[in-house]
């Protein structure tokens, strides 16, 4: 639904020679119809700069956007101005922001028919429209109320009946809970996940808490300047051995407790998740096994459990127990070691 | 006495009026322009900015009394005569424009550009910018300019009585000054004070209540420049 390929923005500073910041460094990104997609990354890793070249707020340096089989690149002309296919192919894409970016002159239902305006509905159509949405989210109420008057979350189911005004099917979200508290932010982020699953909206959201990948998205991919570093669908990123995502997702806890022990995390997965191994390990092997930290939650949408354990001896010692778990169908990463499969890119 | 003064007030009235009128119509697009056009802006053109900025700059700084003696040729071009209150339109309006214009951009400035992001992102041109987001969302502190722009407007009007257009500067300054009448003096004093108070209040309280009716709560616009010392005096 949205590919980017080899996506680069390169920003000059006015008047300096020559220096320059690479926002984003060749960024192929590939979300599929349906998904919501989460870009995870620290501030000034390029996040902000993705998601503005994907409807071409921003115009990348080089590389192209493809949002719904339309090549946008193409539509943007050379001159630095939007033309009317440009923003025709954004007016079928929503945006939301993390602070909100209402009009306080206008009225709850006045911001939500600013998109219907620029499309040149007629007043009742705009009305119903719009009174439709603010039911949607959750503020049929409010339709009369000025922004100054509703909460950061109420602002923000605005924001979203806002940029579904114009039936997008796809969503672009800007860091939208990152102003909330969270509370709001896991109403706002069920908001986004009823959204995509009745209306099949296309989710591209970027943020820099996990905890909304974790809820939300089937998809991710983590940024670190200017560059993906991982990416995948959040079952093939726990199966990643080595997967920072992954463990940033899922962290387990628990420090070695003496020198020569062997420490392994065990990654549980849907059928592996209700076999014995544990116990089997122990028996087979005749060794002690002490659990360091477990736990077991859902990471979108799927069930995943996540230990700890320590095993007698160093890693020499315990090839062949490791051996034995990962004969399983189990995920085995062992700490301290590199991990057997490197993910492209991931020691960059 | 008293017809003198009523016709004076009409004559400052009617050319403060217009002037403000052109003044506005011309000020709006000109400082909406300084902003869209500077850099990072809609329409970025450093050269087009620079150019209007050093206009406006000049414009500015004039003398009004220059202003008025420089145009004359443009006056009668314009007017057909450079005497009476519509040929001293015509520089008032036109030495407020830039004055207008600052204050323009002063205001549209402030607005958050997060704001003119959403509209570009929902597929709005840089006229729906204009429309929908930068004149609504500084609406408040554009009347206040307004309010700020007449108040000038009608001290510059007491020079236009050098060009015979009347007003009630020029009584001051015929009758109170050159004929010693000291009470008539005061009295056009008092009456500019009162009308001058007046156009700030009604200026001010409609720029409040549009921003009252927005939600906020806050003091409004910032732009109550000649109301800052009674709005000081108030509070303590």
């Amino acid at each position: 639904m949205i590919t980017t390929t080899g996506l680069t923005k390169i920003y000059r500073a006015h008047r300096s020679h020559g220096r320059e910041v690479t926002a984003l460094d060749g960024v192929d990104l590939h979300v599929r119809e349906g998904e919501v997609y989460g870009v995870i990354g620290q501030s000034g890793a390029g996040k902000s700069s993705l998601i503005r070249c994907i409807n071409l707020l921003e115009r990348p340096t080089a590389g192209t956007v493809t949002v719904a089989g339309q090549d946008l690149t193409a539509l943007a002309g050379r001159g630095p101005r939007a033309g009317k296919e440009l923003r025709q192919a954004r007016s079928r894409i929503g945006m939301v922001f993390q602070h909100f970016n209402l009009l306080s002159s206008r009225t709850v239902q006045d911001n939500v028919e600013l998109p219907l305006e620029i499309l040149g509905k007629s007043g009742k159509e705009r009305s119903r429209k719009a009174l439709e949405l603010l039911d949607l989210v959750g503020l049929a109420d409010k339709a009369k109320a000025y922004p100054a008057q509703l909460s950061g979350g109420q602002k923000q189911r605005v924001g979203i009946a806002r940029a579904l005004a114009g039936d997008p099917k796809v969503l672009l979200s800007d860091e939208a809970t990152s102003a909330l508290d969270p509370e709001t932010t896991r109403s706002i982020l069920q908001l986004l996940r009823d959204l995509n699953r009745q209306l099949g909206l296309t989710v591209l959201l970027i943020t820099h808490e996990m905890d909304v990948v974790k809820s939300i998205c089937d998809s991710a991919a983590l940024m670190e300047k200017g560059r993906i570093v991982e990416s995948g669908t959040v079952s093939e990123l726990l199966a990643t051995p080595g997967s920072e995502l992954a463990s940033a997702l899922f962290p387990v806890g628990g420090e070695a407790s003496a020198e020569d022990r062997t420490v392994v995390d065990v990654t549980f997965q849907g059928e592996a998740a209700t076999q014995p191994v544990i116990s089997q390990l122990s028996r087979t092997y005749n060794i002690d096994i002490s659990i360091l930290g477990a736990a077991i939650d859902t990471v979108g949408g799927l069930q995943v459990g996540r230990m700890r354990i320590e095993l007698p001896g160093r890693y020499e010692d315990n090839v062949v127990p490791i051996g034995f778990l990962r004969e399983q169908g189990l995920q085995i990463d062992v700490l301290g070691q590199e991990p057997v499969l490197l993910k492209e890119g991931a020691q960059l | 006495m008293q017809p003198l003064l009523e016709q004076a007030c009409w004559d400052t009235l009617y050319m403060v009026g217009w002037s403000t009128l052109i003044a506005v119509a011309g000020g709006l697009p000109l400082g909406i322009l300084l902003v869209l056009t500077d850099r990072g802006g809609l329409l970025q053109n450093v050269l087009a900015n620079k150019v209007i900025g050093q206009i406006v700059n000049v414009a500015r700084s004039m003398p009004f009394i220059i202003l008025m003696v420089a145009l004359m040729s443009f006056t009668r071009w314009v007017t057909g005569t450079t005497i009476g209150r519509e040929a001293a339109i015509v520089p008032l309006a036109i030495g407020a424009i830039p004055f207008f214009a600052r204050l323009v951009e002063t205001a549209v400035r402030e607005v958050d550009g997060g704001l003119v992001e959403a509209v570009q992102s929902m597929g709005g041109n840089t006229w729906t910018v204009v429309r929908k987001v930068l004149v609504p969302e500084s609406l408040p502190s554009l009347i206040a300019g307004t309010t700020t722009t007449i108040v000038a407007l009608i001290g510059y009007s007491a020079m236009a009585g050098t060009v015979g257009a009347g007003g009630l500067g020029d009584i001051a300054i015929r009758y109170g000054y050159q004929r010693f009448e000291t009470e008539l003096m005061w009295l056009t004093v008092a009456i500019l004070a009162v009308v001058i108070s007046l156009i700030q209040f009604a200026g001010d309280y409609a720029a409040r209540s549009l921003h009252r009716r927005s939600g906020h709560s806050g003091p409004g616009p910032k732009l109550r420049l000649l109301k800052a010392s009674t709005a000081t005096s108030k509070t303590v």
